[in-house]
């Protein structure tokens, strides 16, 4: 694990977030922040006639640790079956972004998964 | 008057935390060797219940708790040591004259705030106003991070039941016209509260001079321990209220059908205090009292002068909050293109700690437009080296943010 959090690729992917915006016939969403700091995450998801991501956004504000972990995952679950979504755990977030979070700042790290758990829950 | 030179050596965390700059005085301070000697004595030497044995260390530790309220009955300049109510902080005392006096407001009722309250002297009041009927109003704040005084005149109207205010800011630094909205609540018979965590450790407070009818402090924002604070109340008030907390030590008598209240303030002290707590905020105030309030008030303007010269000579700095003048050392800051949680994990590195995000005041962000803000806060151990080490760690961050 890289010991810099912001290594050039999170800064990037917080500059330049992928998949930002709304989905507006998205079938699933839900948006949740930390109370700590007051980061919030807004994800949309369409999924097609086989269960995959069709397409993803997400609608954000926050730190480069929330919203670069946002913006990967973002292109990480794109035209994924959702058996492998749902199957997504923080170890694998950890691994995406490939820094040494630590405990401070792991709740922005994981707000992204938080976020999707909690859209993915409309369903299951 | 001036800090003696050497005052650091009295606060062993100082160096024991391993940082080069502690700035966050106004989440909580560090406590002086003073305030863990009492303590220690407590547990040690006299370790017994308050107001109930009949054995020689129960009366000293209820001579010592007792002895407190006197201690910062002077403090605070309170007409007698019956004003002074013990509570676990800011927090619960304010919970408590929502909950006490929430109860004799009604539909039709006003209570005012402002709008740069800490959930602290607002969440209560909202709860309070749901379950009675009442409504909340907020002053505003104008474009200099100060009450806009206008609308507070217009605001306070013959519907207003109590006025609730940070005496000074823990989000933006501003001391608000205390003496001034006090006249306006009682002209027209309200009540007048002042949320005083931060003031209370950086300047002199008079509750006779500022005439508010009751006051909220924290011990661990005032170089005490954690888990203890005050309520101070007219003793007159204090006497009609009616408990917020029920069970031991604030009764008369007992019966099964029903039950009277102990005297003011022992009627809201319900169970058994935290008596460590109160003893080490009572040797908190002795230790500020023998530097003298006036050196503390002192050093805090030096420093704040200081930083508010520094910091926003600092590419991409803007400070949210008020200029020099009716201001305490608590200094909000943005830099443009980095999150104040970012900035605060890179200061880390760089040891300095200042804490970053919403400081508990959530509107006050959202009206400001902002998630959130970096702030540093001092205390009466801090220097400007201090500020130079923040200047160096903001700079640091700007490098590492590729700003
Ligand atoms: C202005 C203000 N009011 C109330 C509080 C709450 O204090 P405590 O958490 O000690 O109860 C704080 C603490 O951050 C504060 O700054």
């Amino acid at each position: 694990m890289e010991e810099n959090l912001y290594m050039e690729n999170i800064l990037d992917h917080y500059k330049h977030p992928h998949n930002a915006g709304r989905l507006e016939d998205a079938s699933l969403r839900a948006r949740e922040l930390n109370p700590s700091c007051g980061d919030v995450i807004e994800l949309f998801l369409s999924l097609d006639a086989c269960d995959r991501v069709r397409d993803v956004k997400f609608d954000g504000k926050g730190c480069a640790v929330s919203q670069a972990s946002v913006s990967m995952l973002t292109d990480r679950i794109k035209g994924r079956p959702l058996a492998e979504v749902l199957a997504l755990s923080e170890r694998d977030i950890l691994e995406m972004l490939g820094i040494d979070v630590g405990p401070m700042r792991m709740k922005c790290a994981m707000l992204s998964l938080r976020t999707l758990k909690s859209a993915l829950n409309e369903k299951h | 008057m001036k800090l003696p030179h050497d005052i650091q050596k009295d606060f062993p965390s100082l160096h024991a935390m391993g940082m080069r700059a502690y700035l966050d005085s106004a989440a909580s301070s560090l406590t002086p060797v003073s305030v863990l000697e009492a303590m220690n004595d407590y547990y040690q030497n006299f370790r017994s219940n308050v107001h109930r044995g009949m054995y020689k260390t129960a009366g000293e530790a209820t001579e010592r708790y007792e002895a407190v309220r006197g201690i910062v009955a002077k403090f605070l300049n309170a007409s007698a040591p019956e004003e002074i109510v013990f509570t676990k902080g800011t927090t619960e005392a304010l919970n408590l004259l929502a909950t006490s006096l929430g109860r004799t407001f009604g539909p039709g009722d006003e209570v005012v705030l402002t709008e740069m309250e800490h959930h602290a002297n607002l969440v209560p009041w909202q709860e309070a106003a749901k379950r009675h009927g009442f409504v909340l109003k907020y002053i505003p704040i104008t474009k200099a991070y100060r009450l806009d005084m206008d609308a507070a005149r217009a605001l306070i109207t013959p519907k207003t039941k109590a006025v609730s205010i940070a005496h000074a800011s823990n989000a933006l630094g501003t001391v608000n016209p205390a003496k001034e909205l006090a006249a306006l609540a009682h002209a027209i018979g309200a009540l007048f509260i002042l949320d005083a965590a931060q003031s209370v450790p950086h300047m002199k407070v008079d509750v006779r001079d500022l005439d508010c009818d009751f006051l909220a402090f924290s011990g661990h924002k005032t170089y005490g321990p954690t888990g203890v604070g005050v309520l101070y109340g007219k003793k007159a008030l204090l006497e009609k209220m009616e408990p917020a907390q029920y069970g031991g030590d604030m009764i008369r008598e007992v019966k099964y059908e029903a039950s009277t209240w102990n005297d003011a303030p022992m009627k809201f002290e319900a169970g058994t205090p935290n008596i460590a707590g109160v003893i080490g905020l009572g040797a908190a105030i002795s230790y500020l009292e023998t530097i003298g309030m006036d050196a503390v008030e002192a050093h805090d303007r030096d420093l704040t002068a200081y930083a508010l010269e520094k910091l926003p000579a600092v590419p991409g700095v803007k400070i949210i909050g008020p200029e020099a003048g009716e201001r305490i050392g608590a200094i909000s800051f943005e830099v443009a293109g980095a999150h104040p949680h970012d900035l605060a994990t890179i200061f880390d590195r760089e040891g300095v700690a200042v804490r970053g995000g919403h400081h508990c005041a959530m509107p006050l962000m959202g009206k400001l437009g902002v998630t959130g803000t970096c702030r540093a806060s001092f205390g009466i151990y801090n220097g400007k080296e201090d500020v130079d080490a923040l200047v160096e760690a903001i700079q640091a961050a700007r490098a590492t943010l590729k700003l």
